[in-house]
């Protein structure tokens, strides 16, 4: 398919030589060849992926085309069959003390945000350091009072998650996420389940995270925040990657049909 | 303006609140509630007359036609007092240190004092959320608490004149078999529910043999078979206290039903909590401990409330192994000639129950209460 080469000669050919590789220059998340079967039902075919440093990633698509499930294989809350997750220079195996490890290093938003409801916002955003990191206590609390200031809600921090809006509860998650100094950030729809009028201030808070050069895979379909931020959009349906492209021309000049279809399905 | 239906509207002023209107508060709502109809109001009497119908006949025969002195039975029979009589508390009062002490011999009895007032000493900071230092505070209740009643309450060391366990009874044994069926059970409760829910093979399998045996087993069953039939199979020369094997028995038996109502509780958890504490690098026993645990307890305080009142109240099937606990020494008073009246037996009754009562209540508004303080899920 002449996309499909397109496709794949859109992706930098970073650390294809093979060899040792070093922390250092490795890319942020590197997936090759991976596939996923739930049952006999086959959700990723072949899936070939270079996150680099710096680098944001939206991906988008139709419900069902495994957005969702390739975000969470690169933090193996997903399992796979086949192919190869590297986060970070480490290869991610079925050691749950590797896959620990990965965890730590890189922070994830849900789209039903996933607080702990029994603790305030301020233990959500401490829990971790603290019992991952062993970081003394105080010490996660000023971080966690510097995230949640950046996220702009340091005066919840005594409340529980109960007593905040969408919005506001999001962010809470943003912070969390952050206060374990993750080098990579997963973002799962983190605006889908928002009142519309809540949409704006968590999409702020990402905006300002990229403007800091973090690392980002995000799944959306806030196509203006795409639009403003990506560095690369994918287009995933059925599994499969269709489109990888620079983001004004995904936009203007998409190159597979199906994404011509998608844009005009959402862009109206 | 017009009176025609208008198209467009725009707001000029915001409507400002006002008080709610007079008659729809909450006593014009409870006189709606017990009379708004015929039926409501008949059985609004009915409620009343049935509570005056049992409440008046028990005041009056605890306190209006009771007898509050005597020395023997003499003192509370109708022909001596002239008129109907009710309790008879003198009878309580005679043997009340039986019951609450059973045969533990009377010049050691300070040693139970002393252990019943450190428990309620330890436990009352221990419930109230403002008191500070509370895993100090657990760790006295919870593990040196019950080794040093341990030491005191059977003692032959430090001096301490050895009492054998088959001394003990009353209230005593009653709050020992509750205290230690009830702190051993609640994280062997906790472990069975996790595992039974494992991953693993053999641990969900054993969890699963270990809950579905000891629920299948009457409790009196696995008293009997602690007390007679498990010395017959351990090699000779091997003793275990009586009272011990009944506290494994009760501890074991209570255990499985907590797994149970536990795993009611992991169940209610969203799948999103375990993938939240996955995200952060939290390992299985952080996410249980920290994340997992707390809610699914919070969830069933109810059931394990209800657990413990039922395992307070089954310990007085311990009479059925000769272990005489407060309901087995009130009974085995009602032997006494000297106090044989016609009151005496619902005397002694009505003193148990108002001791299981209390317990049982203060277990249940205390649990209440947590409830409502840990409720923060809900804005």
């Amino acid at each position: 398919m002449a996309v499909d080469s397109k496709t794949r000669r859109s992706m930098p050919a970073v650390a294809a030589s093979g060899g040792i590789r070093t922390t250092r220059n490795a890319a942020a998340v590197e997936i090759s060849g991976l596939n996923k079967w739930y049952g006999q039902f086959h959700v990723l075919r072949d899936i070939n992926l270079t996150v680099q440093r710096g680098e944001r990633i939206v991906i988008c698509g139709p419900s069902g085309g495994g957005k969702s499930t390739l975000l969470r294989c690169m933090n193996r809350l997903e399992d796979w069959q086949e192919g190869r997750v590297v986060v970070d220079g480490i290869t991610i195996t079925n050691d749950i003390k590797t896959i620990d490890e990965i965890r730590r290093d890189i922070g994830m938003v849900f789209q039903h945000f996933n607080l702990f409801p029994h603790l305030t916002v301020m233990q959500n955003c401490t829990l971790a350091p603290v019992w991952v990191r062993r970081m003394p206590k105080k010490d996660a609390e000023e971080i966690a009072m510097h995230y949640l200031a950046r996220v702009r809600i340091p005066e919840q921090a005594r409340k529980y998650p109960a007593q905040l809006s969408g919005g506001q509860q999001q962010r809470v998650a943003i912070a969390r996420a952050l206060c374990m100094n993750p080098k990579i950030m997963l973002f799962d729809e983190p605006t889908s389940a928002l009142d519309p009028e809540m949409v704006k201030e968590v999409l702020d808070t990402m905006v300002d995270l990229a403007e800091d050069g973090m690392t980002m895979a995000v799944v959306s379909h806030e196509m203006g925040f795409a639009r403003q931020m990506a560095s690369r959009m994918v287009l995933m349906d059925a599994g499969q990657i269709v489109e990888i492209n620079e983001p004004a021309e995904f936009f203007e000049h998409p190159q597979h049909d199906r994404t011509k279809l998608f844009l005009s399905q959402i862009l109206h | 303006m017009t009176a025609a239906p208008q198209r467009i509207f725009v707001r000029k002023m915001m409507e400002a609140p006002r008080p709610r209107p007079l008659g729809t508060g909450r006593v014009a709502l409870l006189a709606h509630r017990l009379f708004g109809t015929p039926l409501n109001g008949l059985l609004t009497i009915l409620g009343v007359a049935v509570l005056v119908l049992l409440v008046w006949p028990t005041f009056r025969f605890l306190f209006v036609d009771a007898v509050w002195d005597g020395a023997s039975r003499v003192d509370c029979l109708p022909e001596t007092v002239k008129r109907p009589v009710g309790a008879c508390w003198p009878f309580i009062q005679a043997r009340f240190g039986q019951f609450i002490y059973g045969f533990y011999p009377q010049p050691q009895r300070w040693r139970v004092d002393i252990v019943f007032a450190a428990g309620a000493l330890l436990l009352l900071p221990l419930l109230i959320p403002r008191f500070p230092f509370k895993i100090f505070n657990a760790f006295l209740f919870f593990i040196a608490y019950p080794a040093a009643a341990y030491v005191l309450l059977v003692g032959g060391r430090f001096g301490l004149e050895y009492v054998e366990t088959r001394a003990w009874g009353g209230l005593l044994i009653t709050m020992v078999i509750s205290y230690t069926g009830i702190i051993a059970s609640l994280p062997l409760g906790m472990l069975l529910a996790l595992g039974r829910r494992s991953n693993m093979p053999i641990v969900r399998t054993l969890s699963i043999a270990f809950i579905e045996f000891w629920r299948g087993v009457p409790l009196i069953t696995v008293l009997f078979f602690a007390t007679y039939m498990l010395p017959l199979f351990l090699p000779p020369g091997w003793n275990v206290d009586a009272l011990l094997r009944v506290l494994i028995g009760v501890t074991l038996f209570s255990a499985a039903y907590l797994a149970e109502v536990i795993r009611g509780g992991l169940q209610a958890i969203p799948r999103g909590q375990f993938e939240g504490a996955a995200a952060l690098g939290l390992g299985y026993w952080k996410t249980m401990g920290l994340i997992v645990l707390p809610q699914a307890l919070k969830h069933v305080i109810p059931g394990l409330v209800n657990s413990f009142i039922a395992l307070f109240k089954d310990t007085s099937l311990v009479l059925t192994v000769s272990i005489f606990d407060l309901l087995g020494q009130v009974r085995s008073s009602f032997a006494d000639p000297n106090w044989a009246t016609p009151s005496t037996l619902f005397t002694g009754f009505a003193f148990a129950g108002i001791i299981y009562f209390a317990v049982s209540f203060l277990m249940s508004r205390y649990a209440l209460a947590m409830e409502r303080r840990l409720n923060t899920d809900v804005r």
